[in-house]
């Protein structure tokens, strides 16, 4: 399978779920295992590009497949992708925990709308939990992450942090 | 103060870390750690006859198994964290059970192994013969102690307690008009999306114990685990990394794990993890709200209340680890923003077969909000009134404060509220709800609640100017999400000049920062944030005078602004911090700036050696704050619900938050914390029960069955502020962590009522359960 472009060797542990290969064989720990039974969406990552439960797959069955964890989003040191640029403008985040799934599973979400009415925005958020933020600041990001999207160039709101965002 | 950032909506800078995949949560940490598993009690009180290991212990790749008879502490009670001389039966579970389990859940035995995988195999060969023994569930069954969880605690009540202030029965008799009420609020869980885990390294050459733990109190864990293992405490050092929400349970200690997991580590000398599962999650961590309230409230015809009596029982599950603290705020809190010149309640707090519980988000708050709320909405019902026009006839007036409420608080004082404002809140939040939207099977509802938050006893905090002028800061406290690197930053860059993204704040790690208590009871901002206010004053007033020398200018001509210490009125008389800093240590500096600038031939000579007595190398400073009682939030909540007649979905048209936690730091970061109250109090109200049956059993422990809401159960919220800051503390301000929640219960029960006239006395709803209320109406 091929993990962040990288071709990797599928394990040997033929019950290995994918969340669990991802975190302890590859070291990728931003997708987070909040439930294991495939409600929370934390593990959410990208297979072949469609947003998909890490926890309810086993590793094996990645095999041939292109994985995208939140790791491969934005090169370290580079600018944040603009779903990660969106929820850190609009306070999208809390604890952190949930988040990775959510920016994968708004990345899918944008990628088939990338204009999304208020219902797709529910519906594309709807397979993610999220206890912190009450969801409102989610759904603002996503609006704001496709006009991101559609203008890469839009000046950044509010005051300058220290990262400069 | 030049306040440039307290107030203003700063960006997190916690945030493009966690949003990289680089945050750093317990389970993260690995270093070939061996993983773990506990078996656990199926049954919800039973008798062990016998625990055998054997077949456990003999499966490849497990490392070991512990039993209660493996533990030196396998005997000892677990802490009973906050005592009370009403706590007359106090009890506590032991690390592992070898005699009685008293909750489904409760830990037996411990499996240590190569990997979760193994350990999770070997934990089912461990065999365990329970003898069932019959449970009690619900407070109403324990207090008929129809069976007894404990033996030796008569009558399953561990503590009671009675208040009065003023006259009740009196007061009762003589009024025009009285009233009886029940009211009952289920169990609930806090489900933060990252459950629990301890992560612990012991080094045996030096004798260092190194935990990562999720716990909302790093501080507390390391002077348990320090006496527990004989070691001094600057051998243990526990930090909460990242954590993954907390809500309250995680500030519940000793969890077994949190022994068992550094214990095996010594033991054992490598490495060892253990990462809670969601299924476990669910029965073996703390709950909270169960309570069943009658009151009798006598009033006139005009609506004021004249006396209320409260007898409530408390659902405390199978153990007391942290005291009687839920009921005593319930009973603080019942009688909310509301002038009841009589009141008189009493608890008892009861053992039930179920998990333990201690303080949710809220804690002991929903529910006594609930009780008043609902009691009002009663009276207007009675009377014929006007829910909003009676509650203005019964609130505390803005010039009533300090206002003392006479009854015991969870600090040890009585409830004093410190300031408010609670007519205005109630006036904005009506003119922010407006007009009634059309329709049919549409309902008002309303709540007004207060809060006491920012509890004792203290919290520090230290601060460092670097000699690159940039800022460190550290505290005990850890964050859950609550934006501690950003919200302290603010308040210490004010104090010392320099811009927020100079300061760099680290919290919960005791390496940096050992003494405090924990996150919890909205005390974060009032503790930590005064306690970061007062160490980066005495940062500034030490730079100023060490300044004061090489500008020769007097301290107090002198003030901290744009990076530098300069004289008031001549902004080119000036020194960089970083050269204050290199000034408040003399030595040399290889690197770095400043080094120029503070050399002792350009500068006056000073008389005397460099450090004069009394003096201290470097400029720092650490400080505390200790608040002299609990600060008073408060807030109204109003929505428009329209329930579906034949199907009783909720729809929420309109909520409405109009808040007041004194002076704001942050107000992006509060929006946030108001607006997942408000979805946590929804989820509580309307989607998530816990559904225990008659033999003690959680028959929904998994997110597939306890509903918490997705997006799309929750509406937008429209939120408004007012400040009126404490008096109690230097920055004004008061806790607003738990405040979304407290009213939502109420607010919610107030509008189905009015859209549906069925009565609602109960939490937590269901469209079932309103199907269930509206069958038993009609007949």
């Amino acid at each position: 399978m091929k993990v962040n472009g990288v071709q990797r060797a599928a394990p040997d542990d033929t019950r290995l779920l994918l969340s669990d290969h991802l975190r302890q064989e590859l070291g990728l720990t931003g997708t987070h295992v909040g439930c294991e039974h495939g409600v929370c969406g934390c593990c959410t990552v990208l297979l072949d590009g469609a947003p998909v439960r890490s926890c309810l797959m086993l590793a094996v069955q990645a095999e041939g497949h292109d994985v995208t964890t939140i790791e491969g989003l934005a090169r370290d040191g580079s600018a944040l992708h603009p779903v990660q640029q969106a929820f850190h403008e609009c306070h999208a985040l809390q604890c952190g925990f949930c988040t990775p799934g959510f920016v994968m599973s708004v990345v899918g979400l944008l990628a088939q709308h990338p204009h999304p009415t208020e219902q797709e925005v529910d519906e594309g958020i709807a397979g993610n939990l999220c206890r912190c933020t009450g969801y409102a600041s989610i759904r603002r990001a996503v609006t704001r992450a496709a006009e991101l999207n559609s203008s890469p160039h839009v000046g950044k709101s509010g005051p300058k942090g220290r990262d400069g965002a | 103060m030049t306040t440039r950032w307290f107030g203003a909506p700063v960006q997190r800078f916690e945030d493009d870390r966690l949003l990289r995949g680089h945050g750093r949560f317990t389970d993260d940490f690995d270093e070939g750690a061996l993983e773990c598993c506990f078996v656990r009690s199926p049954y919800a009180h039973a008798r062990i006859r016998s625990i055998d290991a054997t077949a456990a212990r003999a499966m490849p790749g497990v490392i070991a198994v512990y039993t209660a008879v493996d533990l030196p502490f396998g005997g000892v009670d677990l802490p009973l964290l906050i005592p009370h001389p009403n706590l007359t039966h106090g009890r506590t579970q032991r690390c592992l059970a070898s005699e009685r389990v008293r909750y489904a859940g409760e830990a037996v035995a411990f499996v240590v192994a190569e990997t979760r995988y193994l350990a999770e195999d070997a934990a089912e060969l461990v065999e365990v013969d329970y003898e069932p023994l019959p449970v009690v569930i619900t407070p109403e069954a324990s207090s008929r102690a129809e069976h007894l969880v404990h033996d030796d605690v008569p009558g399953n009540v561990a503590a009671e307690m009675l208040q009065e202030v003023g006259e009740v029965g009196k007061a009762l008799r003589e009024a025009p008009h009285r009233k009886r009420l029940k009211f009952r609020y289920e169990r609930a869980a806090a489900s933060p999306m990252e459950g629990r885990a301890v992560w612990a390294r012991w080094s045996a050459g030096d004798r260092k114990l190194m935990v990562y733990d999720s716990t909302q109190s790093p501080t507390s864990i390391r002077g348990g685990l320090a006496v527990l293992f004989g070691l001094p405490e600057s051998n243990v050092e526990v930090i909460a990394p990242d954590v993954g929400g907390g809500f309250g349970p995680k500030i519940m200690l000793f969890y077994p794990d949190e022994l068992l997991v550094p214990y095996a580590s010594m033991q054992l000398g490598r490495p060892v993890k253990w990462t809670e599962d969601r299924q476990e999650h669910f029965t073996a961590v703390n709950q909270e709200r169960g309570q069943v309230h009658e009151v009798e409230v006598g009033f006139d015809a005009e609506g004021r209340v004249l006396a209320l009596s409260d007898d409530f029982i408390h659902d405390g599950g199978a153990y007391t680890p942290y005291g009687i603290i839920l009921p005593i705020i319930s009973a603080a809190q019942v009688p909310g923003p509301y002038r009841i010149p009589n009141y008189r309640v009493r608890f008892r707090d009861m053992y039930t077969n179920a998990t333990p519980t201690s303080p949710y988000r809220g804690a002991g708050r929903p529910h006594a909000c609930f009780v008043m709320e609902r009691t009002l909405d009663a009276i207007a019902a009675d009377l014929h009134l006007d829910r909003i026009e009676l509650r203005r006839r019964n609130l505390i007036q803005a010039g009533e404060f300090p206002y003392d409420v006479g009854v015991a608080w969870q600090d040890g004082n009585t409830v004093v509220y410190d300031s408010g404002d609670y007519p205005t809140l109630l006036d904005k939040a009506i003119a922010n709800l407006g007009p009634k939207p059309a329709g049919d099977n549409v309902g008002m509802g309303i709540g007004i609640y207060v809060e006491g938050t920012g509890v004792g006893p203290y919290e520090g905090a230290h601060v460092q100017v670097l000699v690159s002028g940039k800022v460190v800061a550290a505290t005990g406290i850890p964050s859950q999400g609550q934006a501690h690197a950003t919200v302290w930053a603010q308040v210490v860059a004010d104090e010392l000049g320099v811009d927020v993204g100079d300061v760099e704040v680290t919290s919960g790690d005791t390496r940096r920062f050992p003494w405090g208590v924990g996150t919890f009871a909205s005390r974060g901002a009032v503790t930590a944030g005064n306690a970061m206010h007062v160490a980066a004053r005495m940062v500034a007033d030490k730079a100023k005078h060490i300044a004061a020398d090489h500008l020769e200018a007097a301290v107090e001509d002198l003030e901290l602004a744009g990076g530098l210490v300069r004289v008031k009125g001549s902004p080119d008389r000036g020194i960089p911090l970083g050269a204050v800093a290199v000034l408040s240590n003399p030595v040399r500096y290889a690197f770095g700036g400043g080094t120029e600038a503070a050399t002792q031939f350009a500068a006056r000579p000073r008389e005397g050696p460099p450090l004069r007595d009394g003096e201290q190398p470097g400029l720092e400073a650490t400080g505390y704050y200790s608040p002299p009682g609990s600060t008073w939030a408060s807030g109204c909540h109003a929505a428009y619900v329209r329930v579906d007649p034949k199907t009783f979905r909720l729809e929420i048209l309109k909520y409405v938050v109009v808040h007041d936690c004194g002076r704001v730091i942050n107000p992006l970061v509060l929006q946030g914390q108001i607006e997942g109250g408000v979805a946590q109090g929804i989820g509580g109200a309307f989607y998530e029960r816990l559904a225990y049956d008659g033999d003690g059993q959680l028959r929904n422990a998994s997110f597939m069955e306890f509903l918490m809401p997705y997006a799309t159960e929750i509406p937008p919220i429209e939120i408004d502020h007012i400040e009126t800051p404490s008096p109690l503390n230097p920055l004004g301000v008061k806790g607003a962590g738990e405040a979304g929640v407290i009213p939502v219960g109420a607010v919610l029960a107030s509008a189905i009522e009015d859209a549906t006239g069925i009565e609602i006395t109960e939490m937590p709803l269901s469209p079932l359960r309103l199907f269930e209320l509206y069958r038993l109406m009609e007949r």
